[in-house]
């Protein structure tokens, strides 16, 4: 094992080349991620920002590339050595994806249980210190079918620093949130960060909130890095790419249309002549 | 998609193969998890009252409705040659030997199978599966073994209680309906079914189909394309495959039954 000789950061990306079939998705991408600090992950829907978290996590494997998670190549791992690094990253899924045959309860308590032989008293003082965390430790009986969407990613988020892990990946965790519920989400991913000294990558389109919690920005655009630092340098950013980002521009370098024939080809009939 | 183009008939063949070494690889997985999975056999507890005792009731109706039948027909056909008091053991063995393994399968794909897959779909779909893997929790252990041999050990129960209820609605009509003698029904029963012969194949057959049909519902829920139509497709599917699966298997252990 490896370990990277620079200890502030957990995780390196190194030259990804991800896609399917065809379709490139991530091209040649570099990155590092500092550990103890808020990285965000921006760029359009589509954009192979969720693909970098399923790298990382090990769910996907790059086709060229490797991912270092605190030294160790995640995709050249064995199930058992994956297993391993996951109890070491916690994600958050865009729905929350929460057992919805388990209360909110049982959901937060299903990797103690599975992981741990704690006690049954202990179990229960672990989640609802968690649940206190996010807010929702009234909230304990209720089914996942009972609580709203902005609750359900709180409890998935209590679920998700359940064991204490090094590493959070939010995956849109602002994606469909009232603003109310969204300014909350984002102070809370900036509180647990700071409070629990974990690295937190944040996948997310959403310019005002992201910007205000993040350490790091990187933007994708085309599956390569279009800009990279600190919130206020991306966006003081002249390069044309990140400024249309920016600006929420609908024309840019980023492409509004989908690949394919030309208008002219296209149109009256023409590819079937 | 053509098949006279040699590209496409080999891209159809590769994930037609692919499909199968999932599906392989996952039994083995499946059969290897036996061990793990009894250790934790609260879960398989669940799966098998979740699976068994809510089939119970399409079971016990079933049975008893083909006994009724079997009474009739068979008292029908044994009367011509004068052998009714035969009735109790034509019924016993049509059960015991076909009837109850078969048509317990059939039902058990119907009603538990689909359950399984469209569960497992949805899990899929809603990515409950992925956020267990991403919990360093594997799904093909922790939601799929338990339900695997809690299928296994339903089925033959099920099996053996639609037998058990047939054999009483056999009684019903041929006893107290038609009037054949109690005392011929019974002896004949017990003095013709042989135990290992008659009822060890019935219950070979039954564990057989319950294997079948339990791995089937998984596979094709595990399948499933997270989509609503994904999930239905799957559900059919199920019950097409594991039906289809069971009467073809059911042909080839009667066969090799027959000739040991």
């Amino acid at each position: 094992m490896d370990k990277t000789p620079d200890n502030s950061v957990l995780v390196e990306c190194r030259n990804l080349s991800f896609g399917y079939g065809e379709r490139r998705i991530l091209d040649d991408l570099s990155f590092t991620v500092p550990r103890g600090k808020v990285t965000a992950l921006m760029g359009a829907s589509g954009g192979g920002k969720t693909t970098v978290l399923r790298l990382i996590g090990g769910q996907v494997r790059a086709q060229k590339g490797e991912i270092l998670f605190d030294g160790q190549d995640v995709g050249k791992l064995d199930q058992s050595g994956l297993y391993k690094i996951r109890r070491r990253m916690g994600m958050l899924f865009q729905f929350g994806a929460l057992f919805t045959d388990l209360s909110v309860l049982d959901n937060v308590a299903f990797p103690l249980r599975e992981h741990t032989s704690l006690p049954e008293e202990l179990v229960r003082d672990i989640v609802l210190m968690k649940l206190n965390a996010v807010g929702l430790r009234g909230a304990r009986d209720l089914m996942p079918s009972e609580i709203s969407g902005g609750m359900a990613r709180r409890v998935a988020l209590a679920r998700a620093i359940a064991l204490d892990p090094e590493l959070i990946m939010y995956d849109e965790p602002f994606a469909g949130l009232d603003p109310i519920s969204l300014g909350t989400a984002a102070q809370l991913i900036r509180r647990l960060n700071d409070t629990l000294g974990i690295t937190s990558i944040v996948v997310s389109h959403d310019l005002v909130d992201t910007f205000r919690i993040a350490d790091q920005v990187i933007i994708l655009a085309n599956g390569r890095i279009a800009a990279q630092g600190t919130p206020q340098e991306v966006r003081e950013s002249e390069d044309p790419l990140v400024r249309q980002f920016v600006r929420a521009e609908a024309e840019g370098p980023v492409h509004f249309h989908y690949p394919g024939p030309t208008v002219a080809q296209d149109f009256g009939g023409g590819l079937d002549k | 998609m053509s098949w006279w183009n040699p590209a496409d008939v080999g891209f159809a063949t590769r994930s037609k193969l692919g499909d199968l070494g999932f599906g392989a690889r996952l039994f083995a997985r499946l059969v290897m998890l036996f061990g793990p999975s009894f250790r934790r056999f609260g879960l398989i507890r669940d799966q098998v009252h979740f699976l068994g005792n809510y089939s119970l009731a399409i079971i016990t109706v079933s049975g008893l409705f083909v006994g009724f039948v079997l009474g009739l027909q068979g008292y029908y056909t044994l009367q011509r040659y004068g052998s009714s008091e035969a009735l109790g053991l034509l019924v016993a063995l049509s059960l015991v030997r076909e009837l109850g393994p078969v048509i317990t399968a059939l039902l058990f794909a119907g009603r538990a199978g689909t359950s399984l897959t469209a569960e497992i779909g949805l899990m899929k779909a809603g990515e409950q599966l992925s956020a267990m893997e991403m919990m360093a929790v594997d799904p093909v252990r922790r939601i799929l073994a338990p339900r695997f041999w809690g299928g296994v050990i339903a089925m033959p129960l099920l099996a053996a209680v639609f037998s058990a209820v047939g054999i009483l609605g056999g009684y019903a009509v041929g006893v107290l309906l038609i009037g054949v003698d109690p005392g011929a029904f019974w002896s004949q029963m017990q003095g013709g079914v042989d135990v290992w012969r008659d009822v060890g194949n019935g219950v070979v057959k039954s564990f057989v189909f319950g294997v079948t049909v339990t791995f089937i519902a998984l596979l094709q829920g595990f399948q499933a394309h997270p989509t609503p139509e994904g999930v239905s497709r799957a559900t059919t599917r199920t019950v097409v495959v594991a039906s289809l699966s069971v009467l073809g298997l059911d042909f080839i252990l009667t066969a090799m039954m027959f000739s040991i």
